[in-house]
């Protein structure tokens, strides 16, 4: 009973953070109800996954076994930067949830994204280069073991680390899974290039799993110091996060191509029943 | 490989301290402002329930562990051992090592007491209850677990390999892992111990 409670409830409880899980969910939930569509469902199936996944590993005890075993904290943040947030964008949860939003928060939202300096921004943070920049970048630099290790002692630079991961996270699938033709915005970048930084993001997150694994050295002596979860070799528990930042990392560039590639035969397919001339690529 | 890495990162951090003009590096990691001042309700080795106050005004050395520990726990009592033997005697009496143990079920006070003797007079051994020991772990953001038990009934217990160290009023100042020596360790402490009020 106690170990239920003990894996349902958070570890350290931020209620900010539920209340805008709670939110999202319940705007999404109206939304749904309120649109009655049954094509919305797959896309509800993938942001219902990708946002309870995220919670899941927040504010659940999941996040104790993440913060006292390497590995799980692999998987903490494959989650957080790469498998919810990718869902949550290939989703296109935008309309559902401005269908399902109260009038208050959809003017609210209207008024934040029409802003100047968020717009410039966002404009800057979905440059490809800054993107795919920004998202290896924050993998290294929270692996960084002296990094690493006071993010593990300092409360205040955990909620840090995992946060910069899931905003991070969203920036980048959401740049990346853009649906809509290129060009159609400012941030809408030709598959082409989308298909270079997913690969240029692939090889240094290959290079750092590769390295985390096959170290006959212990890095993280954090986890050590802090005490594990349960007893377990400190070498084969570094090896299995290794594995984790190695595999299912790349896998999901891979996977991501794939997707991009079906976009593209989507948009030519478009162009050809409309007989318009080929969209030129990036601005 | 990664030891030349940390070479060069540890030479690149002591560079920048050196130009930024500010005070040297400990040996140990500096957790002051990070985590939360020393406080517990524990039992000792005579079977009384005892809070921090118990040791109030002595600067402490808190380390988690268990008396069937076979490595890490013998090793770090004794360099802390060592490391207060280098200590000038008037700071030395002052300093208390509590030792916390995470297996109440094997460690009983006497057991502790015993265990604790053979790591000098200043060595108090304390345990608790589940509930009392998962308090005092998470407020200092570590952990502890259990292995399976083997045909015998021994297993193994995960725990913190660090010490930690709190200033006279029990403020926490210091973290040292299993790298920092016992020179290493009293150098800190006689820093510590002279520069606080």
């Amino acid at each position: 009973m106690t170990d239920w409670a003990f894996l349902l409830l958070p570890w350290e409880t931020q209620w900010w953070l539920i209340a805008l899980f709670a939110l999202t969910a319940w705007c999404y939930a109206r939304g749904l109800v309120r649109r009655r569509r049954w094509r919305d469902a797959p896309a509800a199936l993938a942001f219902g996954i990708g946002l309870s996944s995220m919670y899941v590993v927040m504010q659940t005890g999941v996040d104790y076994y993440a913060q006292y075993m390497f590995f799980i904290h692999r998987i903490q943040h494959l989650i957080l930067h790469h498998l919810g947030p990718f869902l949550i964008a290939l989703s296109m949860p935008s309309a559902v949830l401005a269908a399902g939003a109260p009038g208050w928060l959809r003017r609210l939202g209207a008024l934040i994204v029409a802003s100047p300096p968020i717009r410039l921004l966002y404009r800057i943070l979905q440059q490809p280069f800054i993107a795919g920049f920004l998202f290896v970048g924050l993998i290294f630099y929270w692996l960084t073991p002296s990094i690493h290790f006071d993010a593990m002692l300092s409360a205040r630079l955990y909620w840090l680390m995992n946060l910069s991961m899931a905003v991070d996270g969203l920036l980048f699938w959401w740049f990346m899974l853009d649906p809509r033709p290129p060009g159609a915005t400012p941030v809408t970048r030709s598959i082409g290039l989308r298909v270079l930084v997913l690969w240029a993001v692939m090889v240094p997150q290959i290079a750092l799993g590769a390295w985390i694994y096959l170290n006959p050295d212990v890095i993280f002596d954090v986890y050590a110091v802090c005490g594990r979860a349960w007893p377990v070799s400190p070498l084969l528990d570094q090896q299995l996060g290794g594995l984790v930042t190695w595999i299912p990392a790349a896998m999901m560039s891979v996977i991501s191509t794939l997707i991009l590639i079906r976009f593209l035969f989507n948009h030519e397919r478009r162009q050809t029943a409309s007989g318009a001339a080929p969209l030129s690529a990036t601005s | 490989m990664p030891r030349r890495h940390l070479i060069a990162l540890s030479l690149g951090a002591s560079l920048l301290a050196a130009c930024s003009g500010g005070e040297p590096e400990w040996n140990g990691h500096d957790i002051a402002g990070v985590m939360p001042d020393v406080a517990y309700e524990l039992t000792n080795e005579s079977g009384e329930v005892v809070t921090e106050a118990a040791q109030a005004d002595h600067p402490r050395l808190m380390f988690f562990g268990y008396t069937y520990c076979p490595d890490i726990c013998p090793i770090t009592l004794a360099r802390i051992q060592a490391a207060l033997q280098q200590l000038p005697a008037a700071q030395r009496d002052e300093v208390r090592v509590l030792f916390v143990s995470v297996d109440p079920d094997r460690d009983d006070p006497a057991r502790l007491r015993d265990y604790t003797s053979g790591f000098g007079d200043q060595v108090i051994g304390l345990t608790g209850s589940q509930k009392q020991l998962k308090a005092l772990h998470k407020r200092f953001r570590v952990t502890y677990g259990y292995g399976e038990p083997d045909e015998d009934g021994f297993y193994l217990v995960s725990h913190s390999s660090a010490v930690f160290a709190f200033d006279r009023q029990g403020r926490a100042r210091l973290l040292f892992n299993q790298d920092v020596t016992a020179d290493q360790m009293a150098a800190d402490l006689s820093r510590m111990l002279a520069s606080a009020p």
